[in-house]
């Protein structure tokens, strides 16, 4: 008997009867394409879920980090409303006057600094996520030739890692100009939004800079390259995704106040 | 590796059993969690029913109820009811438990990731419970925790300490339920067997896919709100705070926010929240009625898309929480509208229960009954919906009892009779351990008890509360009778008879729920062992596949072939996960 028999592509097969058919009209096809496997004409979609290649697991962490950005996403949507309320309500005195006392928060200069470092810093992650995929070096891992994704990706993780900690140090520097500039949260309703935006934007980078260094460390922690791509990936998407945030909480606060 | 029945009877260290990462029992654990909190929940509840009647009986082990002490009471009762039993028990707990096998797969989709949402829940919940022994005991400001009084410590009693244990359980709570979110979302998405298109998922799978994606919207904005709210209250800002508000003697004039604010944020999750507690609740009471009526779902894709509207539109219809609170006028009748359409996927959903079971020859068991009971408290709850969406009637009801009643009945009422629906049908799979792969059943003679009590009490509870509501008796209220020097006691009086009522009603609804518990832990160990598929039912949680077996769906659920000429034999239903038609 041998270990495993693969039974024949004509057995997995399902005969379908044709009066079998789905509920409200349309009858559908018997298998839905789209629950795994690449696409592309493979055959990975004809075997048992969980055994369909090495792209399944991928797609499926991918699937968690979309989904847990858009709910991010909702976060900074209600903060970035909020912002727009309060910047467009005021109150009435006893002299009966209306008093809005929203007094824009001038944007210290070296925010732009910061935005081109972050900027440069996807750039660099992207192209380090482009590594963890090139077929070439994969194929030379296969092979059992060293390993080439990791050295070939490690240092652009590395460099956006460090730009990662630029940026914090850049907004940090920008708070302690405000702040002997007298401008602290408690100031002025422009002020707490200012405050609070970058503050939770770097919270998350810190968050950021965290799954980089994990990123770094299951590269040369995990042997199969499919994790190391899950996890490089998904640090890729989580800090593109921070960059896109702060390219748009930026222009909110030197353009909309 | 995927973790079966197999390796689960593999003895491991007690750590490893404790924060185990199988869905099985994770799902057992929010069902624990949840099993605690309705208790809490309960007992607090009957305490404020005896308070407001017999404001003069001593508490055993307490004492007196003191104004502040009633207060603390609703904003804990509500917190746990909303938060730990009717967010975490079915979307959470009955998810784990019965998702991934109705879509045919082994597991959740991050094992790891659903385990800490159930150990950061578990920390929420003592966190909540542990704020009633700080100095000043627990938050007074309700579940809603309305902004002047929460965002200044000084507004009472609880609203320091107590209010800051609050936020942060919620947020602790709010973290967990967006794992937990991220976790069903993702497992609907990608983990499905073969043959499992959308079309082919049960209507749990899609309530509970699309209380998912409500949990991940609300759920987010509610954690923006409680940061801006702990901002107000430790960072000097004044998102929530307006200007010159006297609290409790001190005159605020710092503030330039805006407590509506509060509300938008505030609503704009809590209304989501509330088809959270309730869309599995409707998807089970469909794929019930189909199953013990022998009949399919009416209208199945209308179902799946009423599901998905009642979800788009929950989003859209906050405002009409604030109809009293200040809102623009042109505002609420906008919100009014918006509510209003929710009355159709709700009506159209009623309308597909009542036609799937029409003119059918049902069995009634214990499962049966209670999804026919949720179907009557949600016609029942839901008529008042329509009432309270018009801002000018809300004028007058807003903080009468006849809010209480509403919400009572088609969340409160209509949550539970889904939970006790999905226990008494799922029992079999919730008792299924290794050596008894079947599981056990909960006793029926017990279970009918438990349910007719169990109506006749919700009714007898909630109903009177919107005749109390209509002739007036405000909410909130702590006491009504026993006030030195109250002005207009003499309108309060003729309504104690109802409220009198209400609270025996009420000690008899609790009353029998310990037929409940009784059933509960006789049956656990000593139930009637359950047949591989005891209800007959279509769909795949019945299928215990072998570890190694491919996994795949043939039909849609809910299929059911009449026989042909022998009475005796055949199958008269085809299981989702069933290759072939049988030969007749």
């Amino acid at each position: 008997m041998p270990a495993t028999i693969t039974p024949l592509d004509t057995d997995r097969t399902r005969r379908r009867n044709p009066e079998d058919g789905d509920h409200g009209g349309g009858k559908r096809p018997p298998t839905d394409k789209r629950t795994g496997g690449g696409g592309d004409g493979d055959n990975w979609n004809d075997r048992p879920q969980g055994r369909r290649g090495p792209r399944e697991r991928l797609d499926r962490y991918r699937l968690g980090i979309f989904f847990a950005l858009a709910g991010d996403l909702m976060f900074f949507v209600a903060i970035v409303s909020c912002f727009f309320v309060t910047q467009s309500s005021g109150h009435f005195d006893a002299n009966a006057r209306y008093i809005n006392e929203w007094l824009p928060t001038v944007i210290p200069p070296i925010l732009w600094l910061n935005t081109a470092v972050i900027v440069v810093s996807s750039i660099t992650m992207e192209i380090g996520r482009r590594r963890m995929f090139r077929e070439i070096d994969v194929m030379e891992e296969w092979l059992g030739l060293g390993n080439p994704t990791t050295k070939s990706a490690m240092p652009w993780i590395a460099v956006t890692a460090i730009l990662g900690v630029l940026f914090l140090v850049g907004q940090w520097v920008a708070w302690r100009q405000l702040h002997l500039q007298h401008v602290f949260m408690a100031s002025n309703p422009s002020s707490h939004f200012f405050f609070l935006i970058t503050g939770i934007h770097g919270a998350h980078l810190v968050l950021g800079v965290a799954a980089l260094i994990a990123a770094l460390a299951g590269l040369y922690l995990s042997r199969s390259i499919a994790t190391r791509q899950i996890i490089v990936d998904c640090a890729a998407w989580y800090w593109h995704s921070m960059g896109v945030f702060w390219l748009f909480l930026f222009s909110l606060l030197t353009c909309f106040q | 590796m995927t973790p079966s029945a197999e390796s689960r009877a593999v003895p491991r260290s007690l750590l490893r059993r404790v924060f185990t990462t199988d869905h099985h029992a994770i799902g057992l654990g929010y069902l624990a969690l949840a099993f605690v909190a309705v208790v809490a929940g309960t007992l607090m509840s009957l305490v404020m029913r005896v308070h407001l009647v017999w404001p003069d009986r001593l508490i055993p082990l307490h004492g007196p109820v003191t104004p502040e002490e009633y207060l603390a009471l609703v904003t804990l009762h509500g917190t746990l009811m909303l938060f730990f039993v009717l967010t975490t028990a079915p979307q959470s707990g009955f998810g784990n438990l019965i998702l991934p096998s109705q879509i045919g797969a082994r597991e959740m989709a991050f094992p790891v990731l659903n385990a800490l949402g159930l150990w950061t829940t578990v920390a929420a919940l003592i966190v909540l419970l542990a704020s009633s022994f700080v100095e000043g005991g627990a938050a007074i400001s309700g579940w809603t925790a309305y902004p002047p009084l929460s965002a200044i410590a000084s507004a009472g009693p609880g609203q320091g300490l107590g209010l800051d244990l609050w936020l942060a359980s919620i947020a602790i709570f709010g973290v967990g339920s967006l794992f937990g979110a991220v976790n069903t979302l993702a497992t609907i998405v990608a983990k499905r067997c073969d043959g499992m298109t959308w079309e082919r998922m049960p209507l749990t799978v899609w309530a509970w896919f699309t209380a998912a994606l409500l949990s991940l919207i609300a759920f987010s904005v509610l954690l923006a709100a409680l940061m801006l709210l702990f901002c107000d209250r430790h960072a000097g800002t004044s998102f929530f705070l307006p200007t010159g508000d006297l609290v409790n003697g001190t005159l605020h004039t710092g503030g330039n926010g805006s407590p509506l604010l509060w509300l938008h944020l505030f609503w704009f999750f809590g209304h989501p929240e509330v088809y959270i507690a309730i869309l599995p609740g409707m998807g089970l009471t469909s794929m019930i009625l189909a199953n013990f009526a022998r009949r399919r779902v009416f209208a199945y894709r209308t179902m799946i898309v009423t599901t998905l509207l009642i979800g788009l539109l929950g989003i859209l219809v906050w405002g009409h929480h604030m109809f009293v609170a200040g809102l623009n006028p042109f505002v609420g009748s906008a919100f009014a509208i918006s509510t209003m359409a929710i009355a159709l996927p709700s009506a159209a959903k009623v309308i597909s229960w009542l036609a799937t079971v029409w003119r059918s020859r049902p069995s009634y068991p214990t499962p049966m009954l209670f999804a026919l009971g949720f179907v009557s408290l949600f016609v029942a709850g839901g008529l008042t919906g329509p009432i309270l969406a018009q801002p000018i009637l809300d004028q007058y009801l807003h903080n009468t009892y006849f809010v209480v009643a509403h919400f009572h009945l088609i969340m409160a009422m209509a949550g539970i009779f889904g939970l006790y629906a999905a226990t008494y049908y799922w029992f079999p799979i919730l008792t299924r351990t290794a050596s008894m792969p079947n599981g056990r059943l909960l006793s029926e003679t017990l279970g009918k008890w438990h349910f007719w009590t169990t109506f006749l009490g919700a009714y007898a509870t909630f109903l009177p509360m919107h005749i109390a509501g209509l002739a007036g008796e405000p909410r909130h209220y702590a006491q009504f009778i026993g006030i030195p020097n109250a002005a207009a006691q003499h309108l309060i009086d003729g309504a104690m008879g109802m409220q009198r009522h209400i609270t025996y009603s009420a000690i008899f609804l609790i009353s029998a729920q310990m037929l409940f518990v009784v059933n509960l832990l006789v049956s656990w160990r000593r139930g009637e062992l359950a047949g591989e598929n005891p209800w007959e039912a279509t769909t795949s949680e019945w299928h215990r596949p072998a570890s190694n077996e491919w996994i795949a769906v043939y039909r849609a659920p809910c299929i059911y072939i009449q026989h042909s000429g022998n009475e005796s034999g055949g199958e008269v239903f085809l299981p989702q996960w069933v290759p072939e038609r049988k030969p007749e």
